[in-house]
């Protein structure tokens, strides 16, 4: 709105002033939100608050009465909000508008929200930004199907502060008895879902009556008005009282510095604190907190501050990762359940997959079952299979991949979670339980670091660490170049080290079979081995067939900047026709079932750093090929002088 | 936190939201003072750089102080500057009114411009508070394959989760700082001392307070010259910030129905 708020000179300045607030400093702020049926007068209820505390700019109301006389109708208080044309032409809100006016006591951001049951996303948009709402029921009309839905929403949304006003309260000749009425109904509703109403305020919106004024009508009434009411709403909930929670959006490498960037959701942050980087309970130091223009910052940074680190190790992290304290872990799950509300024309029904978004992180999820699926409108809550469009609903999630989540009632911040379906938002909920995975809290990890620097090994073996990650059909030929490429860089003086994907299930991965899981915890596995001796100035060479691209994509993101990939690119028929193991014979004759060579699983790489065919190439000469493109990505390297300065 | 550092904190979540989640981004600069607060807040986001293209849509009728304005801080900022043109006022829709016209040419320039360069997602500086339908605006405003905005049928936001994902064709319009109103942008500005145009401030009785086309653009009545008195005159006013912009008022619909076709 082009409302520009304006002085605080208004009717009810004659009250008190708080004694907190001195003239000129500021007020705290809440947001609310004015919910309930269509038609009961939000719109009014937002205009007459508009008027009675002054906030009206110089002209408008005259304007707006002139534009009703231009069209022949009765001016009314909604027009104000009413300010675009469409909804002037339809007379109903479609959207919500925000509008800042000053009470005595606080800065107030006014949320309008639309009533109307197809306008429901819009209502929770604006609802969801508030601090506290209104509910308002016309006293004519009494509790309707939208008046609870509203309320049904608030407690979903997270919202615990309500005042519920009884407007329209002329249309029944200001009658106790009817207030009374209305109040026991709604009072009960609300309290079923946990809400107890600060107030409930008998008004008539549109003549004043207990708006800001205890008028004569309502002499019964010994609450609070309106802008009272307003006037004793709690600002929104510091979340620095709770566990540090730094959801990462992105990890930052604009020059020398590997910055993990986020906003601090709750707790607060400082420098040399340890972190745990949940899911995969990794632990660092926080060895800088950046800024700009100034930097490093040395302030602790608490919740809600968008910040930047640097950490005292190099560790793989990715945005969706949430940064905790080892004294309160978020847990790692890939199972929750939550309470959802459902805008989606589909309904949700069990085994439907759907995209997840809790913080930064998303995942893919399929819906496993649903409970108590319910319409929030109706009085009889009657359970089904499927939450509908605007129902709410219990489901229990399976996510694709492990997540850190908290409940919404040990943090709201990260236990809150959205649901997508083709790109869209469709819904959203609280996190009512987390099945903790089955990985160990890691409270008692503390990685000790090598007793020597990087630069001293590379100093001696004239190479970096690297990750030579070999993938390609099984009898490609990925364990003779990983033996070459061993005794070629041994020979120089370098310390290779090969990891074959066989010998490894022998030992390490002897738990592991063959089913798509424990093939990708193979691959972790690997990876993970590869990294650590790859940041300890060894080269990893590793031959695996590793044929899915995801697996791969995960063991890159493990090993990062170290990692270099080589696809053993030999065709299909020449590795079967050599068949060293006898795998491609036993796997024709139906001996074997899921072999990688015969079955067409094998996805190849669209982005290795080298593509090699040793069906047209000898070991040697790919051999060569591999050393060459290691020198040229400064892996391997024949002068000393530059780092010998550094020592 | 103070409400600047709140404001602040919630325009960079959402800038780094955009760059972690689009393809291939620009920041709209119009050379006033909300986009100048928008870089900035950029440059806080990103650690001093700003890792997308500034496009600056040129009707070629801006104020000279403004050209001058742009040429000094594309350098001294180090922005990757893309100064789009617009076509010329015959191409536009002859039914709307003149001055609601002439800003219509900066939406035709803006569709050439996103033609020509494919951008996914425009960071655009608009404020809930500066006029009635930006008051109806997501911070991921989905926009059609003509760049046009159905305001029936946005899809929701809430609890900071953005709907990021333009189907094939269209663009996403992202707003960082829709949240923030005049006030607050003056009271960041003088913070975080963030160069302005001098045409803001008052010079012989009158200054400007939303920076347009030269033609279509009128001072306001104004001592204030220095940010700490237009600080102190918003404080008292109840004038609305674009009474100085022509195609606002020419008819009640007008703003809306460019809004509707992509006008910012």
């Amino acid at each position: 709105m082009n409302i520009q708020l304006a002085s605080s000179a208004s009717a009810h300045d004659l009250r008190a002033v708080p004694p907190e607030l001195v003239q000129g400093q500021a007020r705290p702020q809440v947001r609310i939100v004015i919910v309930g049926h269509v038609d009961h007068g939000k719109s009014t209820l937002v205009g007459r608050l508009l008027h009675e505390t002054g906030s009206l700019p110089d002209g408008k109301l005259e304007m707006l009465k002139a534009v009703s006389a231009r069209r022949g109708m009765p001016f009314e208080w909604s027009f104000l909000l009413d300010a675009l044309q469409t909804e002037r032409d339809q007379g109903i809100t479609i959207d919500t508008t925000q509008i800042r006016f000053r009470t005595n006591a606080r800065e107030v951001v006014l949320i309008d929200a639309p009533g109307h049951a197809e306008f429901l996303r819009n209502m929770i948009t604006g609802a969801s930004q508030a601090d506290a709402a209104v509910l308002i029921i016309d006293a004519a009309e009494g509790v309707r199907d939208q008046t609870r839905r509203h309320g049904y929403l608030l407690h979903l949304l997270g919202i615990r502060q309500v005042a519920v006003v009884i407007n329209k309260m002329d249309r029944v000749g200001f009658s106790h008895a009817r207030y009374r009425e209305i109040s026991d109904e709604i009072c009960a509703h609300l309290d079923g879902l946990g809400v107890s109403p600060t107030a409930v305020i008998p008004i008539s919106a549109r003549d004043g009556d207990g708006v800001a004024a205890r008028t004569p009508q309502i002499g019964w009434y010994v609450g609070p008005t309106v802008v009272e009411a307003l006037d004793q709403l709690a600002p929104a909930r510091q979340m620095d009282e709770l566990p540090l929670r730094l959801p990462v959006q992105a990890v930052y490498k604009f020059d020398d510095r590997r910055i993990v960037a986020g906003r601090v959701e709750s707790g607060a942050l400082k420098v040399g604190d340890e972190i745990v980087i949940m899911p995969a309970g990794k632990i660092a130091r926080v060895k800088t907190v950046e800024g700009w223009p100034v930097t490093p910052v040395s302030a602790p940074q608490g919740a809600g501050r968008s910040v930047g680190i640097t950490l005292d190790r190099e560790l793989f992290l990715e945005r969706g990762d949430v940064i905790a304290h080892s004294s309160a872990l978020v847990r790692d799950t890939r199972r929750l359940k939550a309470r959802i509300f459902w805008l989606h024309d589909t309904p949700v029904t069990a085994g439907a997959t759907m995209l997840v978004r809790l913080g930064t992180m998303e995942s893919r999820a399929t819906v496993v079952a649903i409970e108590n699926a319910v319409d929030p409108g109706e009085l009889s809550s009657v359970g089904t299979r499927s939450i509908g469009r605007n129902h709410v609903g219990e489901i229990d999630l399976s996510l694709a991949q492990p997540i850190a989540a908290d409940t919404y009632s040990d943090n709201p911040r990260t236990g809150r979670l959205v649901i997508e379906v083709n790109g869209r938002i469709a819904g959203g909920g609280l996190v009512l339980s987390v099945d903790a995975g089955a990985r160990g809290v890691p409270v008692d990890i503390v990685p000790v670091e090598s007793a020597l620097r990087p630069d001293e090994r590379s100093a001696r073996f004239r190479h970096k660490g690297a990750v030579i990650w070999l993938t390609g059909l099984p009898a490609s030929g990925k364990s003779t170049l990983a033996r070459a490429l061993e005794r070629r860089l041994f020979s120089r003086g370098g310390s290779p080290i090969m990891l074959d994907g066989d010998t490894l299930r022998a030992g390490l991965n002897g738990d592991l079979g063959f089913s798509a899981e424990d093939r990708s915890e193979n691959i972790r596995r690997l990876a993970e081995v590869a990294s650590h001796l790859a940041r300890n100035g060894h080269v990893a060479i590793v031959a695996a067939v590793s044929p899915g691209f995801a697996d791969r994509a995960q063991a890159r993101r493990i090993a990062d900047e170290l990692f270099h990939e080589v696809h053993v690119a030999t065709s299909a028929e020449v590795c079967e026709a050599r068949d060293p193991k006898g795998h491609y014979r036993k796997a024709r004759a139906g001996q074997i079932h899921g072999f990688t060579g015969t079955d067409g699983g094998y996805q190849p790489p669209t982005n290795a750093e080298l593509v090699l065919d040793t069906g047209t190439k000898s070991v040697a000469e790919a051999t060569d090929e591999i050393e060459r493109m290691l020198a040229q990505r400064g892996v391997l390297f024949e002068e000393l002088a530059d780092l010998a300065a550094n020592i | 936190m103070d409400h600047l550092d709140q404001l602040e904190a919630q325009s960079i979540y959402i800038l780094r939201e955009a760059f972690a989640r689009l393809k291939k981004l620009a920041l709209l600069w119009s050379l006033g003072k909300d986009s100048n607060v928008m870089i900035w807040l950029a440059r806080k986001a990103f650690f001093g750089r700003v890792p997308f293209p500034a496009m600056h849509v040129d009707t070629g009728k801006k104020f000279p102080e403004m050209y001058a304005f742009r040429d000094q801080y594309v350098k001294e900022w180090g922005l990757d500057v893309r100064i789009e043109p617009c076509p010329p006022i015959d191409a536009v829709d002859p039914t709307l009114p003149p001055a609601a016209r002439s800003a219509a040419r900066k939406t035709e320039g803006l569709k050439l411009a996103l033609a020509k360069h494919g951008f996914d997602g425009l960071i655009a500086g608009i404020r809930r508070d500066e006029e009635a339908t930006r008051a109806k605006e997501r911070v991921f405003s989905p926009r059609g394959t003509e760049g046009g905005w159905d305001v029936r049928d946005q899809p929701p936001e809430f609890w900071d989760q953005f709907n990021a994902s333009p189907p094939p064709g269209a663009h996403l319009r992202v707003h960082p700082i829709l949240h923030w109103t005049e006030a607050d942008i003056w009271a960041y500005t003088q913070r975080e001392n963030i160069p302005i145009i001098p045409l803001y401030l008052s010079k012989n009785g009158k200054r400007y307070r939303s920076l347009g086309d030269a033609d279509i653009t009128f001072p306001v009545a104004s001592a204030a010259s220095t940010i700490a008195e237009i600080l102190h005159e918003l404080e008292q006013t109840k004038v609305p910030e674009r009474a100085g912009r022509a195609l606002d008022h020419e008819t009640e619909d007008a703003f809306e129905r460019l809004r509707v076709s992509g006008y910012l």
